[in-house]
């Protein structure tokens, strides 16, 4: 039987949602009614026009209380990762590096191309961490290097390459005209253009980032908001291992 | 007018700018032995040399490019010496340059008539100046009482400049009296100006001349239906930073962005480039009227705004000296600060509110520029309207200079046109509804909001005296700024800096110390 989901509001299966949104077009009688039939045109069966305000002469902003008859089958969903998978701390990945892949394993990581947001990369890589979540230098299994931001794709896989990494870490915060995209999509090709794309596990993260993204785009895995270091971490040993990488 | 409630030592605050004096003074005998690739460019523009070759190359960057070995001269005789000797008009000579034309390889005829032809140069660029800072005057005075206070400031950042256009009449309309282009990522790290009308960008809008012309056209069209003054708004920072403000001064911007550690701290800009380049830009924005914004928020983002917003304080004093060395006045200094502590902080907003108010008190004239919640917005859009209001109370309570408007959506996009409505529509419904607030309230003195403010200004002189003792540049290579450390020959564009030889001429730069008092 499937387990079909809607939005809940008051009751179940009520399919309430609230949506707020702007048309280019002048406030009045005619947009009320364009933003109710561009919300029937979306689907929901209802709309209410709760409230409109005049932005400018051409444009005009809306609220609108709406409910929808679709849903889903809740069985056949995936999230982006297993969310039973819990992370190991920081105490057991360094145990768990001394007992099968004994020696320190190495990550380098940058926030690359024209991207200047260090904060990210900081909260994984550095010792402080984040939210009172070391990062990967206090880890003592693992020998991180942090390149900072702004660093090109080729400096970064030359570091990798010099310093023998088992992993590289890639953060990218900006998103506007899908620069990540681009940006996470040259870092492969180069490395690939270098035969090398099977010597590294690759890694990106970034507030807008998800393992389904980066898997596409040829990484091991993606990791988005609210990711700490021993999330990486885990992930990192745990493959190296699975891989037979030592 | 500031009524203290504070209680603050005079003593104390007093000592806090002696310390900012001796911290700035040995990096101020730096900058005026120093010139930069970009100070000579911004002098060329205001002798009016303008155009561009075919692969994009302004002339300025190729005249300089040309002279890079008699850099220590200045590069102001040598461009004029090529008028003289080629006899050329001037927009002649700078289409050849754009063609190819090496001005280097004239020799120097007659130097003192080619020094006065630059200085007539510069005159004349100077007097549209004039004419730009007495129009705004005059509106600002047609127009007295209109504008919001705290300013309401908002940027836009489509990435084309004819989109940003709509979208800063609309904001404009809404309510906002600033309105500041953002510029495009990395555009700060390019050593040279762009050139016209653009329309693409990553995160923002190329700054271009020709962009700030259409912009401000725009915006004058608004304040002329609205009968009220709209400040346009831009980053003079990066590498071309007094190119820039070159460029904002003659097409009568308003404001700029202007720090004198920003770029070096947040965009790995060598720190020696950085320090001579603040000071020109500082005297091109002093002279046009323009309103500077410091960058310390940016300090907020990297480090944690509890336990350091000493260091904040500290870089405003710094901020403080460094602009009357280069001539500005006090309501030119728009200081800067933020609402970046963590929310879950037990009694976080009455420490903003003491933080807010301390600067307010130190710094009475000066139209301290506020940031709102950044780094701990979110996705829940709906937490961070909350936010974006408490810090629109403070801002309003402590009578803050220029409020930037928080954004629900600040974790997830630039600006869309409906995020800024709604910042605008609940900012004035919070603002006008605590007008007279502060009329009616005082801090107890051995409260929490008092102890706190006195318990940073303490921090502030303890820091300052370390700054004092180990130097203002090592002190940023230990990363004692925004926990971000740098090395002095580090970072971008350490090789566009040149040690002004014994004849440097450069008349832009003594009209400017002359009209500033700085000579
Ligand atoms: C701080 C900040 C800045 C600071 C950065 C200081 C620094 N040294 O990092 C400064 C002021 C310099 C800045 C500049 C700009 N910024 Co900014 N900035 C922010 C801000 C406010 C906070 C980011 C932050 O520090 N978050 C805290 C960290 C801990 O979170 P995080 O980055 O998401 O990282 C976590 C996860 O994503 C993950 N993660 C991140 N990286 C990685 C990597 C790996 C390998 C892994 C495993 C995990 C991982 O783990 C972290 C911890 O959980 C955001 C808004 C916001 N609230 O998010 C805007 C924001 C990111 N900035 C933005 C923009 C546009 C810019 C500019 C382009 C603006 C401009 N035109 O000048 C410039 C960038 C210039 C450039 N060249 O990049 C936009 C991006 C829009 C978009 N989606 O594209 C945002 C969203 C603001 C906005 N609404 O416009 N910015």
């Amino acid at each position: 039987m499937a387990h079909i989901i809607r939005p809940y509001g008051d009751t179940m299966d009520d399919g309430k949602v609230q949506l707020s949104f702007s048309l280019p077009v002048p406030a009045g009688s005619r947009a009320l009614e364009a933003a109710r039939r561009i919300a029937l045109a979306w689907g929901f069966h209802e709309a209410e026009v709760v409230h409109m305000a005049p932005m400018s002469d051409e444009f005009t902003f809306f609220v609108v209380y709406a409910a929808t008859q679709h849903g889903i089958d809740w069985d056949t969903v995936e999230g982006d990762r297993d969310d039973s998978e819990k992370p190991m701390t920081m105490d057991e990945i360094n145990a768990f590096i001394r007992a099968h892949i004994g020696r320190k394993v190495v990550v380098v990581g940058a926030c690359t191309g024209f991207d200047a947001h260090t904060v990210g990369i900081d909260a994984i890589m550095n010792m402080k961490g984040y939210n009172h979540h070391y990062g990967l230098e206090r880890y003592e299994m693992i020998e991180a290097h942090n390149l900072g931001a702004q660093v090109p794709n080729e400096t970064l896989i030359d570091y990798a390459e010099a310093h023998n990494a088992d992993a590289i870490l890639v953060s990218q915060v900006v998103t506007q005209k899908n620069s990540h995209v681009h940006n996470l999509t040259e870092f492969i090709e180069l490395l690939e253009a270098k035969g090398e794309r099977g010597r590294f596990i690759c890694i990106a993260g970034g507030p807008r980032i998800s393992n389904k993204l980066a898997a596409k785009i040829g990484f091991d895995a993606g990791f988005g908001h609210g990711t700490y270091a021993e999330d990486v971490a885990t992930f990192i040993v745990k493959k190296m291992v699975q891989e037979g990488r030592k | 007018m500031v009524t203290n409630k504070l209680n603050l030592p005079k003593e104390k605050i007093d000592r806090a700018r002696e310390l900012a004096k001796n911290i700035c003074a040995p990096v101020l005998d730096f900058i005026d032995a120093h010139t930069t690739v970009t100070v000579e460019r911004a002098t060329l523009r205001l002798l009016g040399a303008d155009g561009v070759s075919t692969e994009g190359a302004p002339v300025p960057n190729l005249v300089v490019d040309a002279l890079r070995d008699k850099m220590s001269e200045g590069a102001a005789v040598w461009y004029a010496n090529a008028l003289v000797q080629t006899g050329l008009e001037q927009g002649e000579l700078d289409r050849r340059i754009a063609e190819g034309f090496n001005i280097a390889t004239l020799p120097m005829g007659d130097r003192q008539k080619a020094k006065e032809l630059a200085a007539a140069l510069a005159r004349r660029q100077f007097s549209r100046i004039d004419a730009n800072r007495a129009y705004r005057e005059s509106k600002l005075e047609e127009f007295k009482g209109r504008s919001h206070s705290p300013l309401l400031y908002l940027i836009v950042a489509t990435g084309n400049i004819y989109e940003d256009v709509k979208q800063a009449q609309a904001a404009a309309l809404a309510g906002a009296d600033v309105i500041a282009v953002i510029r495009t990522t990395a555009q700060s790290l390019l050593d040279y100006v762009p050139y016209g009308p653009t329309t693409e960008g990553f995160g923002g809008t190329y700054a271009t001349q020709e962009n700030f012309r259409i912009m401000r056209q725009a915006l004058d069209e608004v304040m002329e239906r609205e009968q009220r003054y709209i400040y346009q708004t831009n980053y003079a920072s990066g590498l071309c930073m007094p190119e820039i403000a070159a460029m904002g001064a003659l097409e009568r911007l308003d404001m700029m962005l202007n720090d004198s550690m920003y770029g070096i701290l947040f965009r790995d800009i060598n720190m020696y480039r950085t320090f001579v380049d603040q000071r020109f830009s500082r005297m091109i924005n002093a002279y046009s009227g323009i309103i500077i914004n410091t960058g310390e928020d940016n300090y907020l983002t990297t480090s944690d705004a509890f336990e350091k917003a000493y260091t904040v304080l500290a870089s405003q004093f710094l901020n403080e000296r460094f602009a009357y060395a280069a001539g500005l006045k006090p309501w030119q200094m728009g200081l800067g600060h933020a609402f970046e502590m963590d929310p879950s902080i037990e009694n976080g907003i009455l420490y903003e509110l003491a933080q807010a108010q301390m600067a307010r008190e130190i710094f009475p004239e000066h139209p301290l520029k506020y940031m709102p919640p950044t780094k701990h917005m979110s996705g829940d859009i709906f937490k961070g309207l909350v936010m974006d209001n408490m810090f629109n109370f403070v801002s309003k309570a402590t009578g803050q200079g220029i409020h930037l408007l928080g954004m629900l959506t600040e974790a997830i996009h630039t600006p869309f046109m409906m995020d800024r409505h709604i910042a605008v529509e609940t900012a004035l419904y919070v603002m006008n509804g605590i007008e007279s607030i502060m009329d009616e309230i005082e801090f107890r003195p051995d409260g929490l909001i008092v102890r706190r403010a006195h318990e940073v200004l303490d921090r502030t002189l303890g820091f300052m005296e370390e700054v004092e003792r180990i130097g203002l540049m090592e002190s940023i290579e230990k990363a004692m700024f925004a926990d971000i450390s740098r090395s002095r020959t580090g970072g971008k564009g350490f090789e566009g800096i040149v040690e002004k030889g014994e004849g440097y001429f450069n008349p832009v730069e003594s009209m400017l110390e002359r009209s500033l008092g700085l000579a």
